[in-house]
C-alpha cells in the first residue's frame, strides 16, 4: 500500500480504534522511564520514548513459558502458547532485533513455540523521535529498517507518514477509514528524517563499522581489556536480560499441587550469570568472570555472525543503561578493543 | 516473516517420547545401566557417540550419552552416574516406570565413514567407557569392515571399571587388543598403574593406518593427544567427544557452546583438527 498521511487527531482516532479491535501493547510512560505495556487508551501510548526498560522480546519470549505439560506416569503434551497482538511503536533497532530473533529460531531447526507466538504478532514501527542517550543504532545499521514490519510510522512535523507493507499491515490500517496519500513534502521530510537518524542515533560512537567486529574481535581474545572491565562484573546478568538480541534460555520442571501433573517451562537465562555453563558434578566450564564476559562479546560479535549472518548487537543501549558497574557498553568495549590495534 | 520462517514448524523438537525402564543393572557405586524402550515401539535410530536427552517428569532432562550399539534392536542402553538431580532421579526410577525421552541429537563416531577400514583406537577414561561402548560394540559386530582393534581404557580406581564381563572377553579376543590401567591400586589388582597415557607407545599403533576414536574428561584429552602426536598421530584420525550442559540438544539455548561451536549439534563428537583452535575446547 502506497504511504498514507494520518493528522495526529486521525492517528489517536486509529490508535483507540485498534484498541477496541486488538491486544495493543505500546510504549508507555514508568516512572520517569518508559515500558511496553498493555495500552488502555490512546493517550497512554508515548511515541515520543526514547527506549523502553526491556525491549519488546518480552512478547516473542516471554520471562517464562510452558513448553509441555507432563504427568509423572509419563505423559507429555506439547503447549504452544501466545495470542494474537500488535506491538505498536517499535523502533528501527528493535525490529531488526526481532528479525534476528525470526532467523535465530528457524534456522536449521525450527522452534515451534517460538514461532506459534511470532506468527500471531503484527508489528507497527515507529522511527525514532527522540534519542536516549547510550543508542548506538546509526553505528550498527539500525537506526532506520527497510523490512521487518508490518506497518511503519514516522512523525514529519505535525502529521504522521503510515505505510503498511503486509496483508495484516493493510487490516490495522483499514481501522483508520479512508486516508490521503502522502504528498511528496512529507515523503521528502520522511527522507530528510531517515538520513537525520543516522545522526540522532549516534551518541556513543563506534570508531569501526559493524562489518569490521568479527574480524575485531578474531584477533582480540587475549586483549586484556577483558579482565580489566570483568573485574568490576557482578555477574549479575542485567545486560542480557534487557537485550533485544539475547536468546538463551534454560528449562524446569514444575509440578502442580497435585504431585501428579506439571509444566516444563523456559524461563531467561543468560552467559553472565554464574551457572550458565555448569555441568552435573560441579564443573564450570566458564568459571571465571572474564570468560563470561568475554563469551557474551564473542558470542554477539562474531559467533553469531559467523552462523547466521548477523552481529546481534542493534545498538539500543539498554544494556549500559542497566549495568551497575558501567562495563556493559559494547561502544566502549569496541573502542578500547580498537585502541591497541 | 519470511516463508522460509513458516516451513517445517509444526514439529515439537522439546516433546519427550514416553519409554520404559526395561532393567537396571548396577555397575559400580554411583554408575548403574539403565535398558530403556520407547513406548512407540520405534527404535531409537542413534548412532554411536549420540546422545539423547532423558526426562524425569517432574524433575527436569539431562543429556545421556547411549551405550549400546544401533546394532541391538529392542530398546537402548544408558550408563547413568548419580551426578546431578536428574541422574539421582533416574537412579531411583524401578524397573517399568516411565521416562522421556528426546533425540538421538549431535554427531557421531565416524565408524559409517573415515574409520571403516582403518586400524582403530579406543580411548577409553572413566565414564568416557559408557559413549565408546556403543562404537565398540557397533565395530566388533562389524570386525571385518575394520583392521586391527585397540581398546585402551584407564579409571582413577580399580573399583570404577565399568562392565567387567565386556572387559575381560575383550581382554580374551584374538581380534582385539585390550589394554587397561588405574591411577591408584587397590589390594586385588594386579595390572597397570598409572595414567591412561602410559598404555599408547606399547599399543603397538600404526599411527598411518589408524583412526583414533577417545572419550574421558578433559585432562585426559590434553596429554592423550600429546603421547599420539608423539607416535605420528594427525589430528584428522582424531576423534573426540566433549561434554557440556546441553540443555535443548537443538543449538537454541546456548548452554552447550564452546567458542563458537555447539556441543549438542556440531558435537558432541568432533575431529581433533576442528578443535585446535578452538580455545574453550579442551
Amino acid at each position: 500500500m502506497s504511504p498514507k498521511k494520518l493528522s495526529l487527531p486521525t492517528m489517536n482516532d486509529w490508535v483507540a480504534a485498534l484498541i477496541r479491535e486488538h491486544r495493543v501493547f505500546g510504549p508507555q510512560a514508568k516512572g520517569d522511564r518508559f515500558a511496553y505495556d498493555l495500552l488502555g487508551c490512546a493517550a497512554d501510548l508515548r511515541l515520543d520514548h526514547d527506549v523502553t526498560i526491556l525491549p519488546p522480546r518480552k512478547y516473542l519470549m516471554p520471562p517464562t513459558e510452558v513448553l509441555i505439560t507432563f504427568t509423572r506416569s509419563g505423559k507429555f503434551e506439547s503447549v504452544m502458547e501466545g495470542e494474537p497482538l500488535v506491538l505498536f511503536g517499535v523502533h528501527p533497532y528493535d525490529v531488526a532485533a526481532i528479525a534476528q530473533m525470526d532467523r535465530y529460531f528457524t534456522q536449521d531447526h525450527a522452534d515451534s513455540h517460538y514461532l506459534a507466538r511470532r506468527k500471531k504478532v503484527t508489528i507497527v514501527a515507529c522511527d525514532v523521535q527522540s534519542a536516549s542517550e547510550n543508542v548506538f543504532a546509526a553505528c550498527m545499521g539500525t537506526a532506520t529498517v527497510p523490512d521487518g514490519f508490518d506497518v511503519l510510522l514516522t512523525l514529519v512535523g505535525e502529521t504522521y507518514v503510515v505505510e503498511s507493507r503486509t496483508a495484516a499491515g493493510d487490516a490495522l490500517l483499514a481501522l483508520a477509514g479512508v486516508l490521503e496519500d502522502a504528498d511528496a513534502v512529507s515523503l521528502g521530510r520522511r527522507e530528510q528524517l531517515w538520513m537525520d537518524a543516522q545522526k540522532l542515533l549516534r551518541r556513543q560512537n563506534l570508531r569501526c563499522r559493524v562489518e569490521d567486529l568479527p574480524g575485531l574481535l578474531d584477533r582480540s581474545y587475549e586483549h586484556p581489556a577483558w579482565r580489566q572491565k570483568s573485574e568490576l562484573c557482578f555477574s549479575c546478568g542485567s545486560c542480557v536480560m534487557v537485550c533485544p538480541s539475547c536468546f538463551c534460555f534454560d528449562v524446569q520442571d514444575e509440578v502442580g499441587w497435585d504431585l501428579v501433573s506439571g509444566e516444563r517451562r523456559r524461563q531467561w537465562d543468560g552467559c553472565l550469570l554464574t551457572q550458565f555453563a555448569c555441568v552435573a558434578g560441579g564443573h564450570n566450564f566458564r568459571r571465571l568472570r572474564e570468560e563470561r564476559y568475554r563469551h557474551r562479546f564473542y558470542r554477539k560479535g562474531k559467533y553469531l555472525h559467523d552462523r547466521c549472518g548477523f552481529v546481534a548487537c542493534v545498538g539500543c543501549g539498554r544494556c549500559a543503561a542497566a549495568c551497575t558497574s558501567g562495563i556493559a557498553s559494547p561502544v566502549a568495549l569496541y573502542n578500547s578493543l580498537l585502541e591497541d590495534q | 516473516m519470511t516463508a522460509e520462517a513458516l516451513i517445517c514448524s509444526d514439529r515439537d523438537l522439546y516433546l519427550p517420547q514416553p519409554a520404559t525402564v526395561v532393567s537396571k543393572t548396577v555397575l559400580t557405586a554411583t554408575e548403574t545401566l539403565f535398558e530403556i524402550r520407547l513406548d512407540s515401539g520405534e527404535e531409537l535410530k542413534h548412532m554411536p557417540g549420540q546422545f539423547v536427552e532423558v526426562t524425569v517428569p517432574g524433575v527436569g532432562e539431562a543429556p545421556i550419552s547411549v551405550s549400546s550399539s544401533p546394532d541391538r534392536k529392542d530398546g537402548f542402553e544408558l550408563v547413568v552416574r548419580r551426578a546431578g538431580r536428574v541422574t539421582s532421579a533416574m537412579h531411583d526410577r524401578r524397573c517399568g516406570e516411565k521416562l522421556g525421552i528426546r533425540g538421538p541429537f549431535g554427531t557421531h563416531y565416524p565408524v559409517d565413514g573415515v574409520m571403516r577400514g582403518r586400524d582403530i583406537v579406543f580411548i577409553a577414561g572413566g565414564i568416557g567407557l559408557a559413549p565408546l561402548r556403543s562404537a565398540i560394540h557397533w565395530v566388533l559386530n562389524h570386525r571385518q569392515d575394520y583392521g586391527k582393534v585397540t581398546v585402551l581404557y584407564g579409571t582413577k580406581s580399580p573399583a570404577e571399571r565399568l562392565f567387567l564381563d565386556e572387559l575381560s572377553d575383550w581382554s580374551c579376543r584374538p581380534d582385539v587388543t585390550f589394554m587397561e590401567t588405574v591411577d591408584r591400586a587397590d589390594a586385588n589388582w594386579k595390572g597397570n598403574v598409572g595414567v591412561i597415557t602410559k598404555l599408547i607407545p606399547t599399543a603397538g599403533i600404526d599411527a598411518a593406518r589408524t583412526v583414533v576414536a577417545a572419550c574421558g574428561p578433559p585432562i585426559m584429552y590434553k596429554f592423550v593427544i600429546v603421547s599420539l602426536y608423539a607416535i605420528d598421530v594427525m589430528d584428522e584420525s582424531i576423534y573426540v567427544s566433549l561434554e557440556r550442559r546441553m540443555k535443548c540438544g537443538i543449538g537454541k539455548c546456548g548452554h552447550c557452546q564452546i567458542n563458537g561451536l555447539y556441543a549438542c549439534t556440531d558435537g558432541p563428537v568432533f575431529n581433533h583438527a576442528d578443535i585446535l583452535r578452538v580455545q574453550e575446547a579442551i
